[in-house]
C-alpha cells in the first residue's frame, strides 16, 4: 500500500507542515515515508508545495506527479495539481480560497471553509490542521492518536494554547469529513 | 670556546635560497629569534606563502604548512581553530597578501584571529621575475608596468597597515623597515612584541616590513635601500597603527 | 542505533558528521545546502566544536586545508557554483595527502544555473575538478539515510587514505525529509585516538630534540624528479582505492533481465520506481546503482550484462556524463541508451518507464 500526497498553498499557510505531520506520523507507525518540498524563491510568499509519500514498501521516487490525495489550500494549487490527481483519488480544498471548483467526476472532492473554521477557532494558523483532520477521517492514512501524541510532544511546553487550538482544528476537520 | 653568534633554534640548518642582498633572510631571522627568546618553537605552526618566500616552510624549524597563493590567513584560521593551544604565524609577500589574498587577510583580521601576520613588502613580484605588485609605487617600472605604474590606470599602491587599521578587531598593527642595521634592530623589537602578544593570545597582530628586491629592481643592495627610502617610505610610512596594549593602559 | 527521526538530508549529514567526530566545519551559505551550514552553526558550539562562516568558498576550503593539516576531522559543504570555487583547495589537499570531507548538494548549472536538483557536477567530481593528477573518493547517496551514513564512511575513508572524499548529493536529497537512524556519538576517548592516529605527519604540539618534529603540510615539490615520485606514490594510492573501495547496489538484477539500467543518486531512485512498475507487468529490468562514482564499479556493470540483456540504459540529471564510464564498462558489446534531464528538472518515473519500454 502506497499513498502519494501533494500539499500545496501560499507560503505561510502551512501546507509544508501538513505534509510533515502526516509523514512523521507514518514514520511513527513504522511505515516508509518521504517529504520533498518545493524550495527557493517561490517559498517567499508564493505557492509552496510538498510531495509526501507514505508506503509499506521502501520509497523509490519521492517526487509525486500524480497524487492519490491533493490538499489544496488555495486556488492556484487546485488549478496546478487538481488535473493530475489519480482517478479514484481525493482532493481536499480550502473552500474560502478556491472559488473555482475542479468538478472531476472520477475523484472525490471535499471543499471545506478552512480559513473560516480556523478563524472561528481563534487562530488562522490552524487552517492546515483542519485539512489534516479531514484526511485522517476520510482516508485513515495514519491514526489520530499518532498525530495527537506528536503534537503534544511538540507543543505542550512550547505553546500549550496553540496545542489546544490545533487539536480542536483537527477534530473539526474530522467532523466535517464525517458528514 | 665562547659562542658569539649562532643560528636560532627556530631555523633549520638549510641554506636560504634567497638572492644576495635580499631581506627575507633577515626577516626570517628576526622571527626565529623572537620564537627562541619567547620559547614558542614547540607550540608554533607557520604558514608559508607563494612568492619568493615559498620555501619558508623548510626554513622555520617548527611545524609548517605551505598555502595556495594568498590563502595563508585562511589556512592559519583553520590551524588555530584546530589547535587552539598552539600559536600560528603567516609569512606573506605583497602579491600574496595585497592582491590575490585581500579577502583572506581582511577577514582574518576582522575576525581577530589569534595569529601573527608578517607581511614583506618590496613593491614587486620577485619569484615570477619582477612584475608589478599591488604595492608598486607610481612611476615605478616593472616587467608588467614597463612605462612606469600609472596610478590613473591601475590605481595607487595598497597600504595594508592603513587598510587593516580601519577594522576594529586587530590588536597590533605596525610597519617597520629593514633598510638599515638600526632599522632592523628596531624591527626586531617590534617582531618580539607582536610574537609576545601572540603567545599571550591577545588577538590579531600584523607587521609589515618595508623591504627591497635588488635583483628585480636591477640595483645593488645599497642602492636598493636608498631607493626604497626615497620612493617607498612616502607611501609606506613607518609607524604603529594599532596597539591595544596601550589602550589597555599597559606600561610600555 | 537510536530511534528514527524525520530529517532533511542536509541536516542529517551534518548530524552524522558531528557524531563521526567532525569538530571543525567551515563554509559559505548557498542554496540548496543552507540547512547544512545552519545546522552546523547551531550544533557545533554545543559539542565544543568550531563553526566559522568563511568570507568565501575559497577561504572555507583553505580553512579546511589548515585544520586538516592539524590532523583533525574537518568538513565543508556547498552547492555546485561554490564547489567550483573550492577546487583550488581540493587540489592542494589531495596534493598534500590530507584527509577532508566535502559535501556537494548539486544544483542546476552551468554558471549560476538554478537551485533545483541536478547531477551536472559528475565530471567535475570524478574526473578531476581542480588542476593536476589527483582523485577524490566520491560517494553518491540516494536516500537521506545513506546520505547520513556516508558522513561516517567519508571520514573513515579520508583518514584511511589521507585523501579528500566528496559526498555528491543533490538538492532533492538535501531538501527532502526521510526517517534516519544515527550511529552513536564518538566518545571522548575515540576522538583522542582519532587525533593521535595522525601524529606521524600532522601539525601538533612539539618537543625539544631528540623528539622534535618538523612536519611540512605541503603540495610543492620543485624538483621534477621528486614531484614525479610524489605523483607516482599518489597513483599507487589511487590504485589501492580502486582495488578495495568500489561500492554499488544491485537492484532487481536477475538472469532474465532484458534491459540493464545504470543510474546513481536521485536518478536511481526514480529508475527504481519505473523498474518496480515494469516488474508488476512481467518485464524484467535490472539496475546497477554505483555508490562510489570514483572509484567506479565498471565490473559490476559488465557482470550484470547477462545473455538476455539487449540494451543498457543510463539515466542522469545532466546531458550525459556518467554514460562515458558506463560505455567503458560495456566496452562496445551492447547499445547504450540515455535518458537525461537538465535545468534542475527531474525526469518522472513515467518517463523512465517509457524510456525502458522503448528499448525492451
Amino acid at each position: 500500500m502506497k499513498t502519494e500526497l501533494i500539499c500545496s498553498g501560499f507560503g505561510g499557510q502551512g501546507s509544508l507542515t501538513v505534509g510533515k505531520f502526516l509523514a512523521k506520523a507514518g514514520m511513527q507507525e513504522d511505515k516508509n515515508v518521504s517529504w520533498l518540498p518545493s524550495y527557493g524563491p517561490e517559498m517567499r510568499g508564493g505557492t509552496a508545495n510538498v510531495s509526501a509519500v507514505i508506503s509499506e514498501k521502501p520509497i523509490a521516487s519521492p517526487l509525486v506527479t500524480h497524487p492519490d490525495i491533493l490538499i489544496a489550500l488555495n486556488q492556484p494549487s487546485v488549478d496546478k495539481f487538481g488535473p493530475n490527481i489519480k482517478p479514484g483519488g481525493l482532493m481536499i480544498a480550502n473552500e474560502d480560497m478556491c472559488p473555482n471548483k475542479l468538478n472531476r467526476d472520477d475523484i472525490d472532492e471535499i471543499y471545506a471553509p478552512m480559513s473560516t473554521i480556523a478563524k472561528e477557532i481563534g487562530n488562522l494558523k490552524v487552517l492546515n490542521m483542519v485539512a489534516i483532520g479531514i484526511v485522517l477521517e476520510k482516508t485513515k492514512l495514519v491514526n489520530y492518536d499518532t498525530i495527537e501524541k506528536d503534537l503534544i510532544q511538540f507543543l505542550e511546553k512550547k505553546n500549550p494554547k496553540l496545542l489546544k487550538l490545533n487539536l480542536q482544528a483537527i477534530k473539526k476537520g474530522m467532523e466535517i469529513a464525517g458528514y | 670556546m665562547k659562542v658569539i653568534a649562532e643560528r636560532p633554534k627556530s631555523l633549520t640548518d638549510l641554506q636560504f635560497t634567497y638572492c644576495p642582498g635580499c631581506m627575507h633572510g633577515v626577516a626570517h631571522r628576526l622571527i626565529a629569534e623572537a620564537m627562541d627568546e619567547l620559547d614558542m618553537r614547540n607550540n608554533m605552526m607557520g604558514v608559508a606563502p607563494v612568492g619568493c618566500s615559498v620555501f619558508a616552510y623548510k626554513f622555520f624549524d617548527c611545524d609548517m604548512a605551505e598555502a595556495a597563493h594568498g590563502r595563508a590567513p585562511a589556512l592559519a584560521t583553520g590551524m588555530k581553530r584546530a589547535r587552539p593551544d598552539m600559536h600560528v604565524f603567516t609569512y606573506q609577500g605583497d602579491g600574496d597578501l595585497a592582491a590575490i589574498g585581500t579577502a583572506e587577510i581582511i577577514h582574518a583580521a576582522n575576525r581577530g584571529e589569534h595569529i601573527t601576520v608578517f607581511f614583506v613588502n618590496n613593491a614587486i613580484y620577485g619569484m615570477t621575475g619582477g612584475q608589478m605588485a599591488p604595492t608598486t609605487v607610481p612611476g615605478m617600472k616593472t616587467t608588467t608596468s614597463p612605462y612606469g605604474r600609472d596610478e590613473n590606470d591601475i590605481g595607487y599602491p595598497i597600504q595594508a597597515c592603513e587598510l587593516l587599521a580601519t577594522l576594529r578587531a586587530p590588536y597590533f598593527i605596525e610597519r617597520v623597515s629593514l633598510l638599515s642595521p638600526q632599522e632592523i634592530l628596531k624591527a626586531k623589537k617590534t617582531v618580539y612584541k607582536a610574537m609576545k602578544f601572540n603567545k599571550e593570545e591577545r588577538g590579531f597582530t600584523f607587521i609589515e616590513f618595508v623591504s627591497t628586491c635588488p635583483t628585480n629592481w636591477g640595483v645593488t643592495p645599497a642602492e636598493a635601500s636608498n631607493w626604497a627610502r626615497e620612493n617607498m617610505l612616502p607611501y609606506f610610512p613607518i609607524g604603529n597603527f594599532r596597539d591595544k596594549s596601550k589602550e589597555e593602559g599597559e606600561a610600555k | 542505533m537510536g530511534e528514527k527521526v524525520l530529517m532533511k538530508g542536509n541536516e542529517a549529514v551534518a548530524e552524522a558528521a558531528i557524531r563521526a567526530g567532525c569538530r571543525l566545519y567551515f563554509a559559505y551559505p548557498i542554496t540548496p545546502q543552507s540547512e547544512l551550514i545552519e545546522y552546523m552553526a547551531k550544533m557545533m558550539p554545543k559539542v565544543n566544536g568550531t563553526f566559522v562562516q568563511a568570507e568565501s568558498e575559497v577561504s572555507a576550503i583553505n580553512m579546511v586545508y589548515g585544520a586538516s593539516g592539524c590532523g583533525r576531522r574537518v568538513m565543508t559543504s556547498s552547492s555546485s557554483p561554490g564547489i567550483s570555487l573550492k577546487q583550488e583547495g581540493i587540489s592542494y589537499i589531495a596534493g598534500a595527502n590530507l584527509p577532508a570531507v566535502i559535501v556537494n548538494v548539486q544544483r542546476g548549472g552551468p554558471g549560476l544555473g538554478d537551485i533545483q536538483p541536478a547531477q551536472g557536477d559528475y565530471f567535475q567530481a570524478t574526473k578531476g575538478g581542480g588542476h593536476g593528477d589527483y582523485r577524490n573518493i566520491v560517494l553518491a547517496p540516494s536516500t537521506v539515510q545513506e546520505f547520513a551514513d556516508m558522513a561516517g564512511l567519508a571520514f573513515d575513508l579520508a583518514d584511511k587514505y589521507r585523501n579528500p572524499v566528496m559526498i555528491l548529493s543533490d538538492g532533492l536529497l538535501g531538501q527532502m525529509m526521510e526517517p534516519v537512524e544515527f550511529k552513536p556519538q564518538k566518545t571522548k576517548e575515540e576522538l583522542e585516538e582519532l587525533d593521535r592516529q595522525h601524529y606521524e605527519w600532522c601539525m601538533y604540539p612539539n618537543e625539544d630534540e631528540p623528539n622534535h618534529h618538523h612536519h611540512e603540510i605541503n603540495s610543492l615539490e620543485i624538483d621534477p624528479l621528486v614531484l614525479e615520485k610524489h605523483v607516482e606514490k599518489l597513483s599507487e594510492k589511487y590504485d589501492e582505492i580502486e582495488a578495495k573501495e568500489k561500492r554499488f547496489e544491485k537492484y532487481n538484477i536477475e538472469a532474465d533481465n532484458e534491459v540493464l539500467v545504470v543510474a546513481f543518486g536521485t536518478s536511481a531512485r526514480i529508475a527504481k520506481s519505473a523498474i518496480d512498475e515494469l516488474k508488476e507487468e512481467g518485464k524484467s529490468v535490472g539496475l546497477i546503482r554505483p555508490i562510489t562514482v570514483w572509484p567506479y564499479p565498471y565490473e559490476a556493470i559488465s557482470e550484470a550484462m547477462t545473455d538476455k540483456v539487449k540494451k543498457v540504459v543510463v539515466m542522469e540529471l545532466n546531458l550525459g556524463q556518467m554514460i562515458e564510464d558506463v560505455k567503458l564498462a560495456v566496452n562496445g558489446k551492447l547499445p547504450v541508451e540515455f535518458l537525461g534531464k537538465v535545468g534542475g528538472i527531474l525526469f518522472t518515473p513515467e518517463e523512465a518507464k517509457a524510456k525502458i519500454l522503448e528499448n525492451l
